[in-house]
């Protein structure tokens, strides 16, 4: 009490003798959790980690860079993703989810525009076949090449990038933007052999002495229902006639064309036909809309540019100048029935989007790989009965999407970089999920989405310019910003300003913006609730 | 679809920081050099939303009147947790008065440096609800009448704490406390009585009256920057919940604060001379309910014999306030800054 001024009794401050930290029950810790986007992103991109990036000017290389990590084509990605990611994203619980592939799509073309390249690694001299180079064969050839390892891409097709070159079409992904994000890839020393295909994988490996190969070959083969058909000269399907349109030699489809299916491919076969000059485009779908697996955006931009619908519906025969329809009705269990009634339509040509078979000819040599229903078995880090064999995309089981492929491309090359090294991968483990209740919104400003505006319909259903425009840079800022950083701490200060007793302390450092001084904390986890991202955990002391 | 481009600041001023905002945008909480006029190792209760009101007025203060600031405070939680013999958690010039006489010994204080000549040195008078609406009354009605310059702050926990729960004039009716049991037709603090301070402040027609809470920080502090812009008389009434007499759980303090503004239990407003001058709108409403829920001291209105008929006489008196302050559709403070 000495050095207290004159008529001050108790010295300023001094009740931080009192460690009332010990009162503490609980303690406050900072924790970072899986948001949904990324738990969704079958490429396993951090999204949120990018998306804080891309919330500034000055970091959109690092934001695109991040997105490298798990995913070559952001670009690409950013305009054909059915983006799972947006579909889990939080904010759509709020308002609206962030437009997590729209930002993806800027920050590619930003990439491409500013000619952004990849350091190249030290060679570790060990040869590495990729088969196809589709968006599997070119993730693991692209991660792969950041690992070091020389890496041959055989290809059957004159050009590369699979599905992404012969099945999507130009409109939803022009092929400047392709080809740009797969010279990219190549400018890291992937060489690729295109019109070469592999038919025996285990001759070839020994012949030119790969180490390891990663196989996806896709499904290349459109399957064929049987349809008694009059004239079988029109009936065509979907995955040769966008093939065709990709070689820029159209098929003549006439003036009204049937499509028969109801996925991605139909859609996508539809408004090609449209675009080659069909007056009428008409999809026969056996269920109804909401049953149907095309996505929701896709089907909304095909009615808009007229694309006709033909729901319960499906394909009896086919005639010289007609398709006789029979009408269906879903039974309790949501399967269509055929009910005895037909009707017509009037067709110069059937187009078949039945869906895709894979030719697994090139494994006949391989006995230990397991092939059922079609498709290749692979363990949980990617690789087939033969080791050293690795497979993914659209050749083994699951969904069949780009995004997919991709994710399987980064697990195998991962796998066969362990395996060169004579080590087994570990399966990715992930974390507790920061789900919508771990939160607190209230925090959120009110910030509707932005929406990319679509090219009026009447120009595009004549031309295969693209229909869907990019961000400019301020809505691609505003659309990150929308954030809500879910599980990630975002220094947003609310610890620090609504601890009742002082006990947060800001470091300011990157990855590491407070500490909680447990001296003080008392346990009453007001810092916890009060969190918007949900950064803050309380655990119990053990007593 | 056209696209309105405009910048988000994501959490705005919603947060008591952001990193994309400038720092004098963020609020002085967030502020690594505030005063923290109260300091680590007071005795208040996990989780006490007077400590943090104390703290969020006196460093929004400090920074307003460049640290100039000297401090009455009445008897009470905030006095007794923060004093305890030989420990003083306050780092900024503060003397305790009696329970009652706040309000006085803050004017003498602001008399004694009128004539010295300090007018850089600012008062506050502080005290809790009893030691304002209550015990504590008369002197700062007096205060308000001469119009002393004094900014007086009533932390508003709505009961006698530092005693052990006892009713104030600031209580809500139904709530359970020491002396007023959860018991008979009657549950708990009866209706019809009480006081609404604030009011009879802004009836003084003093120079600035506000009330505010412990929710809304960016508020809080913009209203004592602006009450130390006025001199004279100037009153303000923060809504600081209380997890042991309100029986809560401590980390939900703040969300009180919150529920309690956005049912309309707690209206916030600013007034100047008498008339209301600006209000804070319900920004997402819910019933009173959501609010009384959470408290243990309205148990006895919910659970195996719920009393509906007095959750409605409550959501009657908060859609009152919200009728009589209009909350509801009033244009919203700019928590989105548009640099
Ligand atoms: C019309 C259509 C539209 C689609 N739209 C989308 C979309 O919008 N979004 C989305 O995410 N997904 C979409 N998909 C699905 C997606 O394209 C595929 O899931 C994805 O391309 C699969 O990648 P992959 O690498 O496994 O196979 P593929 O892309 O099929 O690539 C396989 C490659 O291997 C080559 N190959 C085959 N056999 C051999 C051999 N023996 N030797 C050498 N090379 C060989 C092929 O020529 C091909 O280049 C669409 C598919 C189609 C058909
Ligand atoms: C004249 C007088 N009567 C009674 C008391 C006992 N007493 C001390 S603090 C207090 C209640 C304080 O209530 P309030 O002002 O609301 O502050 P809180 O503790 O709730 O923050 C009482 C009754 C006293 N100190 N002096
Ligand atoms: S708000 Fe951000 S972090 Fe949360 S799920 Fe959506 S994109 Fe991911
Ligand atoms: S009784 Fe209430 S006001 Fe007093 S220290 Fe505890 S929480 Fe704070
Ligand atoms: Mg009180």
């Amino acid at each position: 009490m000495d050095k207290t001024p004159f008529a001050i009794s108790l010295a300023p401050g001094s009740s931080t003798a009192d460690k009332t930290g010990t009162w503490r029950t609980e303690r406050a810790t900072y924790v970072t959790s899986m948001p949904p986007c990324s738990n969704g992103c079958p490429a396993g991109e951090d999204v949120r980690g990018w998306l804080k990036h891309a919330e500034t000017e000055e970091s959109y290389e690092d934001a695109w860079r991040q997105i490298m990590i798990a995913n070559p084509f952001p670009a690409v990605m950013g305009r054909i993703c059915y983006h799972p990611c947006e579909t889990a994203c939080n904010r759509g619980v709020l308002d609206e989810s962030v437009g997590i592939n729209s930002v993806e799509r800027f920050l590619g073309d930003e990439a491409i525009r500013q000619g952004w390249q990849l350091p190249k690694p030290a060679p570790t001299g060990q040869r590495v076949l990729v088969v196809g180079s589709g968006p599997s064969g070119l993730s693991a050839a692209y991660q792969l090449a950041l690992l070091g390892h020389s890496v041959t891409v055989k290809e059957a097709a004159s050009e590369p990038g699979g599905m992404m070159h012969y099945g999507i079409p130009s409109y939803r992904l022009p092929r400047a933007v392709l080809d740009a994000e797969i010279d990219r890839i190549l400018t890291l020393g992937v060489e690729i052999e295109l019109d070469s295909p592999v038919d025996d994988l285990a001759a070839l490996m020994q012949a030119e002495h790969y180490d390891a190969a990663f196989v996806a070959v896709g499904a290349q083969i459109g399957k064929r229902a049987y349809i008694p058909a009059g004239s079988t000269s029109h009936v065509l399907d979907a995955v040769s006639l966008l093939h065709s349109v990709a070689d820029e030699q159209p098929p003549l489809v006439g003036r009204r064309v049937a499509i028969y299916g109801g996925g991605n491919t139909a859609i996508d076969a539809a408004r090609s036909a449209k675009r080659l000059g069909a007056a009428e485009a008409v999809v026969v779908y056996r269920r109804t809309r909401n049953r149907m697996p095309a996505s929701d955006s896709e089907v909304h931009e095909a009615e808009e540019e007229g694309i006709a619908f033909r729901w319960l519906s499906t394909i009896d025969h086919v005639d010289a100048d007609e398709v006789t329809l029979e009408r269906m009705e879903l039974d309790a269990d949501g399967f269509p029935q055929p009910t005895g009634t037909f009707e017509t339509l009037t067709a110069d040509s059937v187009v078949l989007a039945l869906g895709q078979d894979t030719d697994l000819s090139l494994l006949d040599g391989m006995h230990d790989v397991d092939v059922t229903d079609g498709v290749v078995r692979v363990d949980e880090i990617g690789m087939t009965g033969r080791s050293g064999v690795f497979a993914g995309g659209d050749m083994v089981p699951g969904e069949r999407s780009a995004t997919v492929a991709i994710g399987h491309g980064r697990r195998a090359a991962r796998a066969v970089d362990t395996w060169l090294a004579g080590q087994v991968a570990e399966p990715q483990a992930s974390g507790p999920l920061a789900d919508f209740a771990s939160l607190n919104t209230w925090y959120f400003e009110d910030a509707p989405r932005t929406h990319r505006s679509r090219l009026e319909a009447v120009r595009r259903s004549s031309t295969f310019d693209e229909v869907v425009v990019g961000l400019d840079a301020e809505t691609a800022q505003y659309e990150s910003r929308r954030c809500m950083s879910c599980g990630s701490c975002f220094s947003c200060d609310n610890c620090f300003a609504m601890c009742p007793d002082n006990a947060i302390v800001q470091l300011g450092m990157p990855g590491e913006p407070y500490a909680i001084d447990l001296d003080y904390c008392k346990g009453c986890g007001l810092c916890a609730t009060e969190c918007p991202s949900g950064a803050i955990a309380m655990v119990p002391e053990e007593i | 679809m056209t696209i309105t481009p405009r910048e988000l600041y994501q959490i705005g001023t919603y947060a008591a920081g952001n990193r994309l905002l400038d720092l004098d945008q963020r609020s002085v909480q967030a502020h690594g050099d505030r005063t923290n006029s109260i300091t680590s190792g007071h005795r208040a209760c996990q989780g006490c939303g007077e400590v943090l009101g104390a703290r969020f007025v006196l460093d929004a203060a400090m920074r307003a009147c460049d640290g100039k600031v000297v401090v009455s405070n009445s008897t009470g939680c905030l006095e007794v947790f923060s004093t305890p013999y030989p420990e003083s958690a306050w780092q900024v010039p503060w003397v305790h008065s009696l329970f009652g006489n706040g309000a006085a010994v803050a004017t003498g204080m602001a008399a004694g440096l009128r004539a010295q000549g300090r007018d850089d040195i600012r008062v506050v008078g502080q005290a809790g609800d009893g030691g304002t609406v209550d015990i504590g009354f008369g002197p700062l009605s007096g205060m308000f009448e001469r119009n002393d310059d004094v900014l007086f702050v009533c932390y508003d926990n709505q009961g006698y704490m530092n005693t052990g729960v006892q009713r104030s004039g600031a209580t809500p009716a139904s709530a359970a406390t020491a002396n007023t049991k959860a018991l008979g037709a009657e549950p708990g603090n009866i209706f019809g009585q009480g006081k609404d301070l604030p009011r009879i402040a802004l009836a003084h027609e003093i120079p600035y009256v506000a009330t505010a809470t412990v929710a809304d920080l960016h508020d809080l502090e913009r209203k004592v920057a602006k009450a130390m812009t006025f001199r004279g008389a100037r009153y303000l009434h923060v809504l600081v919940p209380c997890p042991l007499g309100w029986r809560s759980a401590s980390h939900d303090t703040i969300k009180l604060a919150r529920l309690a503004t956005e049912s309309g239990m707690f209206g916030v407003f600013e007034g100047e001379r008498g008339d209301v001058t600006a209000v804070s709108p319900i920004r997402r409403q819910v019933p009173a309910e959501d609010y009384l829920r959470l408290q243990g001291r309205f148990a006895h209105l919910f659970g195996e014999h719920p009393r509906p008929d007095i959750v409605a006489r409550l959501q009657e008196q908060a859609d009152r306030t919200i009728a009589r302050l209009g909350l509801l559709g009033a244009e919203p403070h700019d928590h989105t800054l548009e640099v």
